[in-house]
C-alpha cells in the first residue's frame, strides 16, 4: 500500500506516494535525485546518510519515509544560504583539508551545522562528541574538527556583524 | 634548493568545493535511462562442491530480467598477476566449488533492488559439503583438504630472497633472538560500498562506471573475462571513496554488470552492502611471522632469518604481491649483512585477504620493530639508538631489494626523539603510562611488472592553448588521496601557471593516455608525477623553440616558463606571455594543436621500487591497570617522504594513516565462525571515531629524491606502519605486557599484567 506524504525539502515542496517500507533516504537519493546524502552502512552506525529534519539531525537510513510527512528535511544541497555558493562549514572543509575521498563530508557538515546551531561556541571535546556518530576512515578526523572550530568563528563573526547593522 | 611557486604550498584541493556540496558524482549516485539493479547470490557454506542450481523460480518472478550463474559465463579465469597466468585462480561467478562464505554463486538483474533481492532466495542451490580448513597450520598440514587442485599442498605462491651468508652471520652474533608474531585481518573500511554501472552500446562495446582504482586493470581483465578486445571496453571511474587497496582487482559485479548489460541490453548497476562488505570483502592478510635476528655486543645487527606465511582465504587476490613485498620490507630500515627470507601464500576458507594499505609493511614491519624494541632492552641499549646504529643511509643497495637514492632515517629518529622528549619520557613518566618507537620504510610504486602490461606504467598528455590555459589528461585514478590535485600543481609548476588555469581529466580508458596501472604501491606521485613531467618538458622545448626564434636568441640562453611567461631567464624582456608562445608554436605549425605526451617506466632501479620513504614515530600511552583499556595521548612522527607537493595533503594522508593504524593495534578485528564472519556492522567492527583519536605533531625531514617528480617521493602508505609496534612498546613500557599476538585487547593486556605480577612475585 502507498501512502501519500508531502515533505519540504530544502524549501522545496514535493508530494510523493511512498511505499511504508522506503526510508529517507532512498526517497531523498531515488526519488528526489539528491544523491548528495550518501548511504555507507544502511544501519545507523556511519553518519554518511546524516540530514535534519526540522531542525534535528537524523540518519536518513534508518527514518522511513512515511514519518516524513508535514516535516521540512535539510540536506547538503540546501546547505549554502541562498546567493552563495558556500556555507561557512562548507567553506571551512574546503580550506582546512578536511575532505579527501568526500564520502563522509555531507553528513559531517550536517552533524557540524546541528552543533554550531545549539552550542556556538564548542570545545574541542564538544566537537569530536558530536561528530562520533560520523565515521571517516580518510582524514583522521583532525582536520575536520580544525574546520568547525574555524567555521565556529566565521558564523559567530557574521552573527555579530548582522546583529550590528540591524 | 629550487624555489616553487605552487608545488609545497598548502592548496586546497579544487575538487573538495564538488564534495562539500554534494555535487561530486560517485558511482551509486549514477541513474541511466532503463537502468536494471543487480544482486548477487553468495555462498552460505565454506567450503562445498556445487552439484546443482535451479533458478527457474527466480526467473519466473515478475520484474526480473536477467538471472546468472556460473554456467553462463565464459569460462576464463581472472586475477592480477597475468605474468604467471597459473596464480589466476578466480571465475567471477563459481563454477565447480564455493571456497568461502561469501563466494559469488549466481546474479540478478531487475527492474528494482527489492524484486533482485527477493529473487536471490528463489533460487535452488544443491551444495556437497567438503571439509574446510580455517588456519595457516590446519591447511599446511599432511593430508589438509586440497582448496585448490592446482595447489595441492594448499600453498600458491612462494617466494625466496638469501643474500649473504645467514649461518655465518648467526656464528658471529653475541646475542640470538626467535620469536613468532602473529597479526590478524582488518578490514579497509572505505566509507563507500562498492559499487558498479555498466551500459553496452548499440555496437557491442561496454562503459564500465566503476569504484576502482585501477581502471586500466579492469578494462584489461574485464575483456579478458567476457573475451571482447580490450579496446571495446571502456572504464571511466568517477568520484570514489576510498579504497586503501581494497578496489584494485576486477570483482564479480563489475563482470556480472558488463555480462548482464550484454545479454540484456540494458544499463545494470550493483551496489554491496556495508554486511556483505564486512562479510565477505577483502581485508588484510593475517600471518605467521617467525623471525630471528642476531647482534653484536655493541647492537651492530649480523644477521636475519625471517619466515612468513599469509593466511590468503580462499583466492589469491593481490596475496602473490604482498608475499613478495613482505621480504623485502623485512630487509628494509636496518643493515642487515646477511638476510633470508622465505614467504609463502597459503590457502584458507576464508573470505580472500588483499592488498590493503601498506600491502605487507604493517605485518612485517610490526616483527621487524618489536624485535627491535626487545633487543634493545636485552642489550641495554636505548631503542632509537640501536636503530641509529643500524639505521639504512643514502647509497645503501641490496641487490634486487633496494637502492636507496635518498634516505632521511636517521634525520627522522633523532628528530622524533627530540619532539617528543624522548629520554626523558621514557624515565620519568606516571606509572600506568609509557612510550614507544616504531619505525617504517615504504616504496614509491613497484616495478615487478606482475600485471604483464605492454604499455608504460604512467603516461600523461598535456595540450596547451593560446588563451594560456592547458589540459592534463591521465590515468592516474585520485580516490581521495588526492593526485588529481598533485599532479595539477606538478603541471602547474613546470609551466609556469595557475591552478585554475589547467583543467584534468583522469581515469577514463577511452580518452586518457595508456596506460596507468592505478592507484596503489604509492605509486602515483613518483610515477604519474614523472609522466607529467616528461610531457610538459616537451611543450616547453617547442615553445622555447619558438621564443628564442622570436628574439633570435644565441642558443645558449636558458628559457623559463613562469608566471604565465615564457621568457630568456636573466633576460625577463625576452619574452611573451604562456598564451602568445602557444599562438606561435601553432602558427609554426601550420595549425597544429600543441599536444605532447609523456611517459614514466622505473628503470635500473631493481625489482622492487624507485624509491624509498622513511620515518620513525613516539606514542605516548596510558593503560588502565583496572580495565586494561590503552589510551593514546599523543603521536609524533618525523618522516622522509622527499619533495612536499602539498604540505596540508601529506599531513591529511599521515593523520589517515594513524586512524587506521590506531584500529589495526586496538580496535578492529573480524570475530570469525567457522569460516563466518560474525561482526558485519560498524556497531560491532569498530573504526576509531573522533574522540579516539590521539594528539598528532609531526615534521618532514627535508630531502631530495633523485628518482622522484621535484624531489618527490610516496607519502600516503608507508605511514600506516609504525603505529602498531610504537604502541605496543609503549604499552609495554607502561605495564610489562609484550604484545606479539596483535589486536592489543583489553583482555590480552590483563593477562598479561597478571603474568607479569606473577614473575615478580616469584622472584622477590
Amino acid at each position: 500500500m502507498m501512502h501519500k506524504i508531502s515533505i519540504k525539502v530544502n524549501g522545496d515542496l514535493y508530494v510523493l506516494s511512498v511505499e511504508p517500507w522506503k526510508t529517507l533516504n532512498q526517497v531523498l537519493r531515488e526519488d528526489l535525485n539528491l544523491t548528495g546524502t550518501k548511504l555507507g552502512c544502511g544501519t545507523g552506525d556511519c553518519g554518511a546518510c546524516t540530514v535534519l529534519v526540522d531542525g534535528r539531525s537524523v540518519t536518513s537510513c534508518l527514518t522511513l519515509a512515511v514519518e516524513m510527512d508535514g516535516k521540512e528535511i535539510l540536506t547538503v544541497e540546501g546547505l549554502a544560504p541562498a546567493g552563495e555558493e558556500l556555507h561557512p562549514i562548507q567553506r571551512a572543509f574546503v580550506e582546512k583539508g578536511a575532505i579527501q575521498c568526500g564520502y563522509c563530508t555531507p553528513g559531517m557538515e550536517l552533524s557540524a551545522l546541528y552543533l554550531l546551531k545549539n552550542n556556538p561556541s564548542p570545545s574541542e571535546a564538544e566537537i569530536r562528541e558530536a561528530l562520533s556518530g560520523n565515521l571517516c576512515r580518510c582524514t583522521g578526523y583532525n582536520k575536520i574538527v580544525e574546520a568547525v572550530q574555524w567555521a565556529a568563528k566565521e558564523l559567530k563573526a557574521e552573527k555579530s556583524k548582522s546583529t550590528r547593522s540591524k | 634548493m629550487r624555489e616553487f611557486s605552487v608545488v609545497g604550498k598548502d592548496i586546497p584541493r579544487p575538487d573538495a568545493w564538488l564534495k562539500a556540496t554534494g555535487k561530486a558524482v560517485y558511482t551509486d549516485d549514477i541513474k541511466l535511462p532503463g537502468m536494471l539493479y543487480g544482486k548477487l547470490l553468495r555462498s552460505p557454506l565454506p567450503h562445498a562442491r556445487i552439484v546443482n542450481i535451479d533458478v527457474s523460480k527466480a526467473q519466473a518472478l515478475p520484474g526480473v530480467k536477467c538471472v546468472i550463474t556460473g554456467q553462463d559465463i565464459p569460462k576464463v579465469k581472472y586475477g592480477n598477476w597475468r605474468l604467471f597466468p597459473a596464480t589466476q585462480d578466480e571465475y567471477a561467478l563459481a563454477i565447480d566449488k564455493v571456497r568461502f562464505v561469501g563466494d559469488e554463486v549466481a546474479a540478478v538483474a531487475a527492474i528494482d533492488p527489492d524484486i533482485a533481492a527477493e529473487a536471490l532466495q528463489l533460487i535452488e542451490v544443491e551444495y556437497e559439503e567438503l571439509p574446510p580448513v580455517f588456519d595457516i597450520e590446519s591447511a599446511l598440514k599432511e593430508g589438509a583438504p586440497v582448496i585448490h587442485e592446482e595447489s595441492p599442498n594448499n600453498v600458491s605462491v612462494t617466494r625466496k630472497i638469501e643474500y649473504g651468508d645467514v649461518e655465518e652471520g648467526f656464528s658471529k652474533a653475541d646475542y640470538v633472538r626467535e620469536d613468532t608474531f602473529t597479526v590478524h585481518a582488518v578490514s579497509h573500511a572505505y566509507l563507500e560500498p562498492c559499487s558498479t554501472v555498466a551500459q553496452c552500446d548499440l555496437d557491442g562495446r561496454i562503459t564500465l562506471w566503476t569504484s576502482t582504482q585501477t581502471p586500466y586493470i579492469i578494462q584489461c581483465l574485464l575483456a579478458s573475462t567476457l573475451e571482447m578486445r580490450e579496446n571495446d571496453v571502456r572504464v571511466i571511474k568517477p568520484y570514489v571513496g576510498g579504497g586503501f587497496g581494497g578496489k584494485m582487482e576486477l570483482r564479480p559485479w563489475e563482470f556480472c554488470a558488463a555480462f548482464m548489460a550484454k545479454l540484456t541490453g540494458r544499463p545494470v548497476k550493483f551496489t554491496l552492502t556495508r554486511e556483505e562488505e564486512l562479510a565477505t570483502g577483502r581485508r588484510r592478510h593475517p600471518m605467521v611471522i617467525y623471525s630471528k635476528v642476531g647482534f653484536k655486543k655493541d647492537g651492530t645487527l649480523v644477521a636475519k632469518d625471517l619466515k612468513i606465511s599469509l593466511d590468503g582465504g580462499g583466492y589469491n587476490s593481490m596475496g602473490p604481491t604482498a608475499t613478495f613485498l613482505c621480504g623485502n620490507f623485512g630487509a628494509m630500515l636496518y643493515r642487515y649483512p646477511n638476510y633470508r627470507f622465505f614467504g609463502q601464500h597459503v590457502y584458507t576458507n576464508k573470505p580472500p585477504a588483499g592488498a590493503m594499505r601498506g600491502f605487507g609493511a604493517p605485518q612485517s614491519l610490526f616483527a621487524t620493530e618489536t624485535q627491535m624494541n626487545m633487543a634493545a632492552e636485552e642489550l641495554g641499549i636505548d631503542p632509537i639508538e640501536l636503530r641509529i646504529k643500524n639505521a639504512m643511509v643514502e647509497g645503501d643497495v641490496i641487490p634486487d631489494v633496494a637502492t636507496i637514492s635518498s634516505c632521511g632515517f636517521i634525520d627522522s629518529l633523532k628528530e622524533a626523539a627530540r619532539m617528543s622528549n624522548w629520554k626523558k619520557k621514557r624515565k620519568s613518566l606516571a606509572p600506568g603510562e609509557g612510550i614507544g618507537v616504531g619505525c617504517y620504510s615504504f616504496i614509491s610504486g613497484g616495478v615487478f611488472n606482475w600485471f604483464n602490461t605492454q604499455y608504460p606504467f604512467s603516461a600523461a598528455e598535456v595540450r596547451v592553448f593560446s588563451d594560456g590555459t592547458a589540459h592534463l589528461l591521465t590515468m592516474a585514478s585520485d580516490i581521495g588521496q588526492g593526485s588529481d590535485t598533485a599532479l595539477k600543481q606538478i603541471l602547474a609548476e613546470e609551466l609556469g601557471l595557475e591552478m585554475k588555469d589547467i583543467r584534468v581529466t583522469s581515469a577514463d580508458t577511452a580518452v586518457t593516455p595508456q596506460a596507468d596501472l592505478g592507484t596503489w604501491g604509492s605509486r602515483v606521485t613518483l610515477m604519474a608525477g614523472n609522466a607529467v613531467i616528461d610531457a610538459a618538458k616537451k611543450i616547453k622545448e617547442k615553445l622555447f623553440g619558438a621564443v628564442s626564434a622570436r628574439f633570435n636568441l644565441n642558443v645558449i640562453y636558458d628559457m623559463e616558463c613562469k608566471g604565465g611567461r615564457v621568457y630568456a631567464k636573466g633576460r625577463p624582456d625576452r619574452g611573451m606571455s604562456f598564451g602568445e608562445a602557444v599562438a606561435m608554436v601553432q602558427k609554426a605549425q601550420r595549425g597544429e594543436p600543441l599536444v605532447a605526451r609523456g611517459y614514466y617506466t622505473p628503470r635500473g632501479k631493481g625489482l622492487v621500487t624507485p624509491a624509498f620513504s622513511f620515518g620513525a614515530q613516539v606514542a605516548h600511552v596510558a593503560v588502565d591497570q583496572e580495565t586494561g583499556k590503552v589510551e593514546v595521548k599523543k603521536i609524533w612522527t618525523a618522516h622522509d617522504c622527499g619533495t612536499v607537493i602539498n604540505p596540508m595533503a601529506a599531513e591529511g594522508q599521515l593523520e589517515g594513516s594513524i586512524h587506521m593504524a590506531l584500529g589495526y593495534a586496538l580496535s578492529e578485528q573480524f570475530v570469525m565462525d567457522k569460516g563466518k564472519t560474525l561482526n558485519t556492522t560498524f556497531l560491532d567492527y569498530k573504526i576509531p571515531a573522533a574522540m579516539d583519536m590521539p594528539q598528532s605533531k609531526s615534521a618532514i625531514v627535508d630531502t631530495y629524491e633523485p628518482e622522484g617528480p621535484m624531489g618527490a617521493k610516496e607519502v600516503g602508505e608507508g605511514l600506516v606502519s609504525p603505529t602498531a609496534p610504537a604502541i605496543a612498546e609503549a604499552v609495554y613500557h607502561a605495564t610489562g605486557y609484550r604484545c606479539k599476538d596483535l589486536p592489543i585487547t583489553p583482555e590480552k593486556i590483563l593477562k598479561g599484567l597478571r603474568d607479569t605480577k606473577k614473575r615478580k612475585r616469584k622472584r622477590s
